[in-house]
């Protein structure tokens, strides 16, 4: 069953089109991997999913409902969540506070919301640092508190930004494999990835942004093998 | 100068400076919130003042009874002062900001003045008279409750952004509000309840003050002044931030009129306030 469907999106910014006519599809419970190079149109792709940045044409459907047009808050309330590849953590608050604001979308009780949240800060392995400031935390450790708040919403579609982007090579695994343990909870994750290896490891389907244009969409095996993908981006995989 | 007057002074200050405190916790809720200085701030006390005198005038209800309906009225002040303008330029330059809240608070005094004129007026015999005496210092009753009521608006101001869930969901807004709406927190809807508390909090301030103030078009005008001393030396956006600053510039105000002459007692608060954008322009708790 498709839970998103993309048709046609289209964005410019003066002169420049950020995305043009990218249409794709996404199956329930599945990971989407997005790659391309710098400025593909990879966030903005997410921007204009999420209503963060208003799209000029196309169609977004949400399950049966067609989301094209919403405000983000009421995209979010619907269970699309997401994460940002410029992290954008609630500094001044305490990781749990952050967490409970999520929380509180689904659930209004303070003491349930709380109870949800230290059970997701559980999830992403943080429990030990849910009363620092997020402010306190490192780059690794504001990821998990992203993709925490995230979770809280109870998402049924999760867009994650460049998880593994801008932290070190040991904290890479515990993150890709926290992606793995994020799948199995059922809810369904698009993922733009600049670390091609993790996005074979962890998609279903991949698809592929070259200056705004979707220039492939299939399995990972076959993306890697598709000679505009190489020429425009895989150029520089290792296993290719 | 005996010891006597000197704590006859810092209870005055510290009475004063809540008042101050919770005038300016409005200010800088709203500034933290959306990044607008809300330079009505001062008219929207005088209109607080004056919801008390006409409630009293017109229906004989004591301002000590008619605080809630003031209170509401200046929420309600607030959503539409939001709906009607602050929506609007929330996107625009400062100076277009600063213009249409400028504008917003001409608009409101001449109205004011047309409607009400610029007579004093005051309100004869309230529930709340008279003074009590403890040891060697004198308390104005209606000074102590409204700046007891003020303190405890404030610990529930204080409680309500911390502790609650659209506390929380204002904090989330004021610090990044596109994270928040991706959180499904609707922003639109946190500014206007930012402006509804924030007003709320005058009213009570107001309210309390009309017991025992002059009330005409011109009132708030100091007041908001100070407010805006508090709200730079607390730091922008920060709450807890207004309250040592109002108790500062109230015992400052009282202490500098006694110690050294009272007829400069706004000279000292804006020492102060010069101190504090020459040498800690983020003020006390600020963030920006």
């Amino acid at each position: 069953m498709k839970i998103l469907s993309v048709e046609n999106l289209s964005r410019s910014f003066g002169g420049i089109k950020a995305n043009d006519n990218v249409s794709f599809s996404v199956e329930q419970g599945s990971i989407l991997g997005i790659i391309g190079p710098n400025g593909a149109g990879k966030s903005t792709l997410f921007d204009l999913i999420t209503g963060y940045t208003k799209a000029e044409s196309g169609k977004v459907q949400f399950f049966d409902k067609n989301i094209f047009g919403l405000s983000p808050d009421k995209i979010s309330n619907l269970g699309v969540g997401r994460t940002f590849q410029k992290l954008k953590p609630f500094a001044d608050q305490t990781l749990l506070e952050n967490v409970m604001i999520g929380a509180f979308v689904k659930e209004k009780n303070v003491k349930k919301a709380r109870d949800n949240a230290l059970e997701i800060i559980n999830f992403v392995d943080l429990i030990e640092k849910r009363h620092h400031f997020a402010k306190e935390l490192s780059t690794g450790q504001r990821k998990r508190l992203e993709m925490a708040r995230a979770m809280a919403i109870e998402p049924k579609l999760l867009l994650m930004d460049e998880v593994t982007g801008g932290v070190d090579q040991k904290t890479i695994p515990g993150l890709v494999e926290l992606i793995k343990k994020m799948k199995k909870t059922g809810v369904t994750i698009i993922t733009i990835e600049h670390n091609i290896n993790i996005i074979m490891e962890i998609s279903d389907n991949v698809l592929a942004l070259d200056q705004g244009k979707s220039i492939a969409f299939g399995p990972p095996r076959e993306i890697q093998k598709n000679k505009q993908v190489i020429d425009s981006y895989l150029g520089t995989f290792d296993a290719a | 100068m005996t010891s006597e007057i000197i704590l006859q002074a810092i209870v005055t200050g510290l009475m004063m400076g809540l008042i101050y405190a919770l005038i300016a916790a409005g200010l800088s809720l709203i500034f933290g919130l959306m990044e607008i200085v809300n330079f009505a701030h001062g008219e929207h006390l005088m209109l607080s003042m004056f919801s008390s005198f006409w409630l009293w005038s017109l229906f004989g209800l004591d301002p000590l009874f008619s605080i809630p309906i003031t209170i509401l009225l200046l929420a309600f002040c607030g959503v539409i002062t939001h709906y009607f303008l602050i929506r609007y330029i929330l996107k625009a330059k400062m100076l277009i900001q600063i213009c249409a809240t400028f504008g917003l608070s001409i608009f409101i005094r001449s109205i004011a003045q047309l409607l009400w004129t610029p007579d004093f007026r005051n309100v004869d015999k309230p529930l709340l008279e008279g003074r009590i005496e403890l040891g060697s210092v004198f308390i104005g009753q209606p000074q102590l409750y409204a700046s007891l009521v003020c303190l405890v608006a404030f610990v529930g101001l204080y409680l309500f952004v911390t502790k609650t869930e659209t506390g929380l969901a204002l904090q989330a807004t004021a610090q990044d509000r596109h994270a928040a709406e991706v959180l499904g927190i609707p922003s639109n809807k946190m500014f206007a309840i930012g402006w509804a508390i924030g007003l709320g909090c005058v009213g009570v301030a107001g309210g309390m003050m009309a017991n025992y103030f002059f009330i005409f078009t011109d009132v708030g005008i100091n007041f908001a002044l100070f407010a805006f001393v508090a709200v730079a030396l607390g730091g922008f956006g920060s709450i807890i931030g207004c309250l040592y600053a109002g108790i500062i510039i109230g015992l400052v105000e009282s202490l500098g009129g006694l110690l050294i002459d009272p007829s400069f007692k706004l000279l000292y608060v804006f020492v102060i306030y010069l101190l504090v954008v020459i040498y800690k322009p983020q003020g006390l708790f600020g963030r920006y």
